[in-house]
């Protein structure tokens, strides 16, 4: 038997030790999407997109432990009226979680929907396969196959306050797969919040279906745990008119890559893209890969990523904005900035346009750099100390970023979590 | 006041004496003039008192009352009293000018042991103060400079004057780049805070801004040295003959 287990690939090795939820409306996409995974095998280094991103400690069948923090475990959302979800090392905690009724929306948890003709069926795993194309995310096809639950939400009509997805963590170990997927109907408004820490290592999809005029926005804060590595994937794809807005802050980790991969399929709609990111320490590696393909007339699109890096911290930031032929008056913005407080942190930026229509407006720019030696001057001179200074500056760097957030409440919890964050990290 | 002796600076970077040997006394409630062509080390010596990196004082003093600044840190300066209103106010984007305001106030407050301003108190101050130099409430809340014309960025540097309260002001070119109105808006600011205990170098290059805010003192600035002391009559013989006669006659 040793020798058969030589023969086994890094793939075949992890889908041995998962088992595929069986029985229900998601049967045949888990069993597509584990096709899919098999087809492409796990993600390895010498992949394009992998290339500044190590995806060993994701691929790997087992987690590698991280010790849970309870010092890092501090609310975020709580000034905000919401309906809270909470999850603890992946499974859902009914007594810490509101009642799941609100008007406007219905709200399953994917482990409990089992009608056979479920709203979902058509949706799980669909977006999520359209953006294997023209580069495969098996790391998302795992998570199609083997999530064991996550939550779908049916938005009807504009609801009155967001959703709130809270996870926590308890075990040094949880090794945690969830697929939540939301559909809008024509003309719905809805928010959905992220935050906290959800295992040793988690695997995240989010698909997204925003229909004609519907509007959804997105705000998730990733981190606050040292040592979870995580890969999340969110799907999307957009209507006429209708708009996708969503926002990260990634503050922490060891590990995380966030996929964002946005479909614009209907005429006129807009789709902005943004993160904040502060990363401390040589162990810190943050990659954000963003693909957003204009299929469709007059439609926007922009990209906001920042990131602070220091002591010896990385980030990578890989953008792409492909306009095929019929998607004439794109507007496509994308910058990615980094801060870098030191010279051993680093940031490896690949923008990428691809645009084959002839009217369109496209626009891209990345840069690297310290603190302004003259703003930290000026700040000084007004008595303001060195490490004030700094973080004031910091703020200000990642504030294009922050304020894609329309919300003027959830701006400002943000940017009291990141004012919080430079203080616990004060140089 | 401000006491400085045989101040001699040169640039880090390259062998570059900037400052020959400069000496000058400004005395509590008096307003001194520093006049002088392009490159004679005017702003040189602003930033040299204010901290600014890249310079190395090779010989000299300088103080402020019996505080020997060329110790400190830029910060410890400006909680010892001195101010510099910078000639190119820098624009900081994402951080609001009133947020920038109530933490240097308070900074500086906390450093010398007194108690910080409240919330509401340092509103009340500021939009007094705003009012009087007609900066209207947007401006206090749009990020640090971002979007000001030249004047309202003058008009906020003499704001911050007005907030932080300073025993020293250095004015390090105030009046370029405003027209006649905004140069004396920003002199009536600057003269609102004319007081006993207070003293006043403006750094100019024209004689128009001294119509506004007169001073006791003038003096002419050359290749790093300072070549000639007079009175107010010394701004407008400059005015008149240009910096020739007074070169030439020094040389």
């Amino acid at each position: 038997m040793a020798e058969a287990a030589t023969q086994q690939t890094p793939t075949e090795a992890l889908i041995a030790t998962l088992d595929l939820p069986q029985g229900g409306w998601s049967d045949a996409a888990r069993k597509d999407a584990l096709s899919r995974l098999q087809q492409a095998g796990l993600p390895e280094r010498r992949d394009e997109y992998w290339k500044y991103t190590r995806p060993d400690t994701l691929t790997q069948p087992q987690a590698v432990s991280a010790a849970v923090r309870a010092s890092e475990d501090v609310a975020l959302f709580d000034q905000i009226d919401r309906l809270k979800l909470v999850f603890v090392d992946g499974v859902f905690d009914a007594d810490a979680s509101d009642d799941l009724a609100l008007e406007g929306i219905t709200i399953e948890r994917l482990a409990q929907a089992d009608a056979d003709l479920h709203w979902a069926r058509d949706l799980y795993g669909t977006l999520e396969k359209n953006g294997q194309t023209p580069v495969a995310r098996p790391l998302a096809a795992l998570n199609t196959a083997f999530a064991a639950d996550g939550v779908l939400i049916h938005v009807t009509d504009k609801v009155s306050k967001p959703v709130n997805i809270v996870y926590r963590r308890t075990s040094d170990t949880a090794d945690v797969m969830l697929h939540h997927v939301v559909k809008l109907d024509a003309g719905a408004e809805f928010t959905l919040l992220e935050n906290g820490p959800v295992a040793a290592r988690f695997n995240g999809v989010l698909e997204v279906e925003v229909a004609d005029n519907a509007s959804f926005h997105h705000v998730r804060a990733q981190g606050r745990d040292h040592e979870q590595r995580a890969a999340t994937h969110i799907f999307t794809r957009l209507g006429t008119e209708s708009a996708f807005k969503s926002f990260t802050l990634t503050a922490n980790g060891v590990m995380t890559r966030n996929d964002c991969v946005i479909e614009l399929t209907g005429d006129d709609a807009a789709a902005h893209v943004a993160g904040a990111c502060v990363g401390d320490g040589a162990d810190f590696h943050h990659d954000d890969t963003v693909f957003i393909t204009h299929d469709a007339v007059n439609c926007e699109s922009r990209q906001v990523f920042k990131k602070v890096l220091r002591n010896g911290a990385t980030g990578v930031f890989q953008g792409k904005i492909l306009v095929k032929a019929d998607a004439q008056k794109t507007d496509g913005y994308q910058i990615s900035q980094s801060l870098l407080l030191d010279d051993d942190s680093q940031f490896l930026a690949k923008p990428e346009l691809e645009i084959y229509a002839d009217d369109v407006a496209c626009s891209h720019g990345s840069t690297s750099g310290a603190i302004d030696e003259d703003a930290l001057f000026y700040l000084r001179s007004r008595g303001v100390p060195h490490n004030v200074a700094t973080d004031l500056l910091t703020l200000s760097f990642l504030a294009e970023a922050v304020e894609e957030i329309e919300d003027e409440t959830l701006r400002e919890e943000i940017t009291a979590r990141l004012a919080a964050w430079l203080e616990r990290h004060a140089a | 006041m401000l006491s400085i002796k045989g101040l001699k600076v040169k640039l880090e970077e390259e062998d570059k004496q900037i400052l020959k040997g400069v000496d000058l006394e400004v005395e509590a409630g008096k307003v001194h003039a520093i006049m002088g062509p392009n490159g004679s080390g005017k702003s040189t010596l602003s930033y040299v008192l204010s901290g600014k990196d890249g310079y190395e004082v090779t010989e000299g003093s300088a103080h402020l009352g019996d505080i020997d600044l060329l110790d400190l840190e830029p910060e410890e300066r400006a909680a010892a009293g001195l101010f510099l209103a910078f000639q190119y106010p820098v624009e900081i984007p994402g951080v609001g000018n009133m947020t920038f305001l109530r933490t240097a106030v308070n900074a500086q407050r906390k450093a010398r042991g007194e108690e910080e301003m409240s919330a509401a108190e340092f509103l009340k101050v500021v939009r007094a103060r705003a009012k009087e130099l007609k900066i209207d409430a947007d401006m206090l809340k749009r990020p640090v400079n971002m979007g000001f014309s030249g004047g309202e960025k003058k008009r906020n540097e003499i704001l911050q004057m007005a907030m932080l309260e300073p025993k020293m002001c250095i004015l390090d070119e105030t009046d370029s780049g405003l027209d006649v109105d905004a140069m004396k808006l920003v002199a009536d600011g600057v003269n609102a805070l004319r007081t006993e205990g207070r003293g006043f170098l403006v750094i100019t290059h024209y004689q128009r801004l001294l119509d506004h805010i007169k001073p006791d003192v003038v003096h002419i600035m050359a290749d790093g040295r300072i070549i000639k002391t007079g009175g107010p009559e010394l701004a407008l013989e400059v005015e008149n003959n240009g910096y020739a006669d007074i070169l030439s006659e020094v040389a």
